[in-house]
């Protein structure tokens, strides 16, 4: 199987395609509806991002707590569609690939193909086993936020299929 | 003396009440938070290792496997299944002959509290549903009901919250066909499609008010799937035929697991009204009972 790692570059994620099944190693970031929420804000008012979103990965996941002598806690992916909303300014902002489970709206596919990014789904309501695949996980920012807050993760050989390419392409058409 | 006789009946009435503390139900909703979270149902695991070697779709068979290792590592580790580790509907069944002493609703949520602590579950819970804050470990959603006998019967059922957004109640006319309810409920698997996490458990309520059916279908997922127990099972085993026929199946990649069974629970209506709800639950369908 694929093997890619961070950071990603667009001509890299330009080679693959709807289905693709990949292991994915490096850096990426939590961040889901609040954050969502926050970041698109801070955009809108030219404020700086909490992070910085240039050739980031961003993760739809809200890990349950470390349990003691665990790197992270459960952290399996969140619906997807819900941050519909915010992802075309996250795109702009150079944003290169999204993980979550199922569909996105005809808007985000239009946008992912206009900015020539990707987004990937991981095993849905798999939290448990998908934990094996991270090797350091820290809060940082947003952290009042709790379970929503943006966790850096370092992942190895994480799990991913093409959900939506460059292209424009969805695995659900 | 009549004064006497009277204190005599009174006292004899709550030598017949079992006394239990709020205390001991607590505790006992504390240990089910953690089991429910952690170790998935017989029921639903059997299923799904039912549905795997029929699976003739390569990627969903590979998805049905990385589900079913889940599980065992959730087990093993006592990690929770999902991070979603939900909103926790809380049923209780009390015996009539029972005295409860102390907070009773204070004890369960409590019991929550302590037992998402402990087991290390997601405080997914805000206070407030529009002016939305730092989320919590409680309240819970508590359904009570009473029954005959002294014992107290606790369940605890997490709801994720990726299969809730997808709950359909509608109200029927009376005269609707027994086909377009089944429609209705494959439909709104349909709609649920590959973003709730297929495959599926459907709760379906049948009868009764809007806001009794949409309990109904809760309620329903609590039963055994595909037991033998069903009032309608004939109904049931029609719609996870029909469902499976979607071709929506695990993660909405494709193939025949797209539902592991239908539970119905019925109730008498109105003349005027046939509600339907319909409550589907993903794969982690998890939930854990004890009586006291």
């Amino acid at each position: 199987m694929k093997r890619i790692n961070t950071p990603l570059t667009k001509r890299e994620i330009e080679r693959l395609n709807v289905g693709e099944e990949v292991l994915l190693s490096g850096v990426i970031y939590t961040a889901r509806d609040q954050v969502h929420k926050r970041l698109a804000e801070a955009i809108h008012k030219n404020k700086k991002t909490a992070i910085d979103l240039k050739g980031r990965i961003i993760y739809y996941c809200g890990p349950t707590p470390k349990p003691k002598g665990k790197i992270i806690g459960s952290c399996g992916p969140t619906t997807s569609l819900r941050m519909d909303e915010f992802t075309p300014v996250l795109l702009k902002k150079g944003i290169l690939a999204m993980i979550g489970k199922g569909r996105r709206s005809k808007a985000i596919i239009q946008a992912i193909k206009k900015y020539k990014a990707i987004y990937f789904l991981t095993y849905a309501g798999c939290g448990a086993l998908l934990s094996k695949y991270i090797q350091k996980a820290t809060k940082v920012a947003y952290k009042n936020l709790g379970p929503e807050a943006i966790y850096k993760l370092e992942v190895r050989d994480f799990p991913l299929i093409v959900g939506i390419d460059t292209k424009g392409r969805s695995i659900y058409d | 003396m009549g004064t006497v006789l009277a204190l005599a009946v009174d006292l004899s009435l709550t030598e017949k009440m079992r006394e239990i503390s709020a205390n001991k139900v607590r505790d006992k909703v504390c240990e089910l938070c953690t089991q429910a979270n952690t170790v998935l149902r017989k029921d639903v695991l059997a299923q799904l290792k039912v549905a795997h070697p029929k699976e003739t779709n390569k990627r969903a068979k590979k998805i049905l496997d990385a589900i079913i290792e889940n599980a065992k590592i959730a087990k093993r580790e006592k990690l929770a299944i999902c991070q979603d580790t939900g909103l926790p509907v809380v049923f209780l069944e009390i015996g009539q002959d029972i005295k409860i002493s102390g907070d009773l609703k204070s004890a369960v949520n409590k019991g929550v509290e302590l037992g998402y602590k402990k087991g290390f579950l997601r405080n997914s819970i805000i206070s407030h549903p529009l002016f939305r804050d730092k989320p919590g470990y409680s309240p819970v959603v508590i359904h009570t009901d009473i029954v005959r006998g002294n014992k107290l019967k606790i369940t605890v059922l997490p709801c994720g919250f990726g299969c809730e957004n997808k709950t359909q109640l509608k109200m029927f006319n009376p005269t609707a066909r027994i086909d377009e309810v089944k429609r209705f409920v494959a439909e709104a698997v349909k709609l649920a499609g590959p973003d709730a996490c297929p495959p599926y458990v459907v709760g379906v309520g049948i009868g009764g008010t809007a806001d009794y059916a949409c309990f109904l279908a809760k309620k329903a997922l609590l039963r055994k799937v595909k037991s033998q127990k069903s009032k309608v099972k004939r109904l049931e085993a029609e719609l996870v035929k029909e469902i499976n026929k979607l071709n929506i199946g695990p993660m909405g990649l494709g193939g025949e697991t797209t539902c592991l069974g239908v539970n119905i629970e019925i109730y008498p209506t109105h003349i005027a009204g046939l509600p339907v709800a319909v409550n589907i639950s993903c794969h982690a369908l998890r939930s854990a009972a004890n009586t006291l």
